[in-house]
């Protein structure tokens, strides 16, 4: 196992490797002249080549890429921000808890709320608890959240006026961004452990537990419950991948200086070294979940961990 | 061997339906039988005849919906299992009445070790610590000829034969009185199955377990049972002791079944089958379910539907040809 994990961890170069270069490509392509943003808009064309070479524009692709990497092999230098004029690595560092509480809480709230919905639904299927849970569902998959974040600042920070509005200095400041970008999540959650557990309940083992006298509370938690677990897994993986990376709708309507704020800043104004490490930055962060996600199949499930096995195994006579 | 009142278990006109889309499927319909202790009672037929369903309404483990117990008594030891609380059911599962199922791939939990599903039985009906349970689910594991050494290991690294000694050893846990066999060896391959039937039959012996067999097989029923009812469409067409229906079946379709049989002592060319298909249940042929496959059929055999008649002394057929036949 610790093989494996090793072996994942070492996996993870050249995945982290090429997304560096595939966004730094982009960034190299795509249209826009930092420099000129940089600067006032009466600079003269001299200004800016000036500053093209100041930022080392004028150099060759490879050259800048090469320049990029090492920086970042050698140093653990993601370069500085054009814009801000300070190292993007402590910025990141800085912004990245936000967005990461977010994120876990959103996650928390999905697991909390989603399985259990998903279980009602599943137990009840067709009945009232059916109903009621994909009534709720529905409702959290078809409003698009930052709909719902403007109904809560009305209602709680306007109407009310329990919770701030915007900005971020305490745990009150988390609950409404927390709150509505957690809606979807929940949803996808409440659904996919509703046809996990639907395929379970019908499984003979299940029908075995019954043979065997035990309560269907018991049956649930011991026998149904961890087999329905792997796709639910799956779901909160992606879904951890996703807050992360895809918070910036609900951090621009709470203003949260998080990751997402800073990229989409950094794409705006051409700032290549934030867009760059921002960007390797969350692929570090989403192949990490990914291989903790696999981790807990081995797991839950003994015949994944068995593969495992048996692949480091190979590896031993490769 | 009918309705003396000291049988053990007892099942009275049993009904069991499913409904399916608005259509119901009428799976068993007013079966009885009844079985003394320590005896074994077969039920054969088809795939499909309700043997099944017959078993899970014993045990109340019928799904439902779709499946509805529309009517019967099953008395065990006088009690009726049907209109028990659900709570005292559940102490009779497992404990009382336990069943071995037909396809031992699917029966166990892939993600639990074999142990602990024997443990977990032997736990919930016994006032006894975790560790006690797991050791009396290693005494079991080596009845049934699994070292306990494997108690850690999960189904996938078990062997199909090895996975039904599992379930058998799971099903005996708790030395149950009543065992209901669902076809425990067909999912097996021919050398397997013959070692499983020895095992279930020796362990049966020694713990003084009645059994309830299903199977389509007649080697298999011949081997273990006593008795036993020829179930087709539901119904039970024939019903008397193992040396009854092997040396005088009467039901044109217990005959049926015989003459499909291949035997070794007599010379044959072409086995004989049972023409036709079993009608579908949800739309049952009226008089005899038999009459449309029945080579003995005419019109008085779609007229009304045909009771079970004594035919000599513990020898019940469902056939009005037969008593003309029979001495």
């Amino acid at each position: 196992m610790g093989r494996y994990i090793l072996k994942r961890l070492i996996w993870m170069i050249p995945v982290v490797l090429g997304v560096t270069i595939l966004v730094f490509s982009i960034m190299y392509l795509i249209p826009g002249d930092p420099a000129k943003m940089m600067l006032s808009p009466e600079a003269t064309p001299e200004e800016i080549a000036a500053k093209r070479e100041e930022l080392g524009l004028n150099e060759p692709y490879l050259v800048r890429l090469g320049k990029f990497l090492g920086g970042i092999v050698f140093r653990f230098d993601f370069g500085d921000s054009w814009v801000y004029n300070q190292p993007v690595t402590k910025e990141l560092l800085n912004r990245f808890p936000r967005t990461l509480t977010i994120a876990v809480i959103c996650i928390g709230l999905q697991i909390i709320i989603g399985i259990p919905l998903g279980i009602i639904a599943a137990v009840n299927q067709n009945g009232l608890g059916d109903r009621i849970s994909m009534f709720i569902a529905l409702f959290g998959i078809s409003l698009p959240n930052f709909w719902i974040a403007l109904m809560l600042i009305l209602f709680f920070s306007v109407k009310l006026g329990w919770l701030p509005p915007f900005g971020i200095d305490g745990f009150k400041y988390y609950i409404l961004p927390c709150i509505a970008n957690a809606f979807p999540g929940i949803a996808t959650q409440a659904r996919q452990t509703r046809s996990s557990m639907l395929e379970v309940i019908r499984s003979d083992y299940i029908t075995t537990a019954r043979a065997k006298g035990m309560s269907e509370l018991q049956i649930l938690l011991k026998h149904a419950l961890p087999n329905a677990l792997l796709p639910v897994i799956t779901i909160i993986g992606n879904g951890m991948g996703m807050l992360l990376a895809g918070t910036v709708v609900i951090e621009s309507i709470f203003s949260i200086p998080g990751i997402g704020m800073y990229l989409v800043g950094g794409i705006n104004s051409r700032d290549y070294n934030i867009v760059q490490s921002s960007v390797i930055f969350l692929a570090l962060a989403f192949t990490f979940i990914m291989l903790l996600v696999d981790l807990a199949y081995a797991f839950i499930d003994p015949r994944i961990k068995a593969q495992f096995a048996r692949k480091h195994k190979r590896g031993h006579h490769a | 061997m009918s309705n003396n009142a000291t049988s053990f278990l007892e099942v009275k006109d049993l009904v069991v339906e499913y409904t399916s889309e608005g259509s119901v499927i009428h799976a068993v319909n007013g079966v009885s039988f009844a079985l003394e202790r320590g005896k074994t009672f077969g039920l054969v037929g088809e795939t499909g005849a309700g043997k099944t369903s017959i078993a899970k309404a014993i045990l109340r483990i019928l799904p439902d919906p779709p499946a509805k117990i529309r009517n019967g008594q099953i008395l065990l030891d006088g009690i009726d299992l049907l209109t028990l609380e659900e709570k005292d059911m559940r102490k009779i599962r497992g404990r009382r009445v336990s069943m071995i199922f037909q396809d031992p791939m699917t029966a166990l939990n892939p993600i639990m070790k074999v142990g602990k599903q024997i443990a977990e039985v032997i736990k919930l009906h016994n006032k006894i610590s975790n560790k006690q349970a797991e050791a009396e689910a290693g005494k079991m594991l080596e009845l049934v000829g699994i070292p306990a050494e494997r108690f850690n290991e999960y189904p996938h690294q078990f062997s199909g034969g090895m996975k039904q000694r599992v379930i058998i050893a799971m099903a005996l846990a708790c030395n149950p009185e009543l065992l209901l066999a669902d076809e425990p060896t067909t999912a097996l391959d021919v050398t397997i199955q013959a070692q499983v039937l020895e095992m279930i039959n020796k362990l049966k012996r020694d713990l003084n377990t009645s059994m309830i067999m299903i199977s389509h097989n007649l080697g298999v029923v011949a081997e273990i049972c006593d008795d036993l009812a020829v179930i087709y469409a539901g119904e039970v067409v024939e019903l008397g002791s193992k040396e009854t229906i092997f040396d005088r079946a009467a039901h044109p379709y217990t005959v049926g079944l015989f003459s499909a049989v291949p035997t070794l002592d007599e010379e044959k060319e072409r086995l004989v089958p049972i023409i036709g298909l079993p009608p579908d249940p949800s739309n049952l042929p009226a008089g005899c379910h038999f009459h449309p496959r029945c080579p003995w059929a005419d019109e008085a055999c779609e007229r009304e539907s045909i009771p079970l008649r004594e035919i000599a002394p513990g020898h019940f057929c469902r056939c009005i040809k037969v008593s003309a036949q029979e001495n």
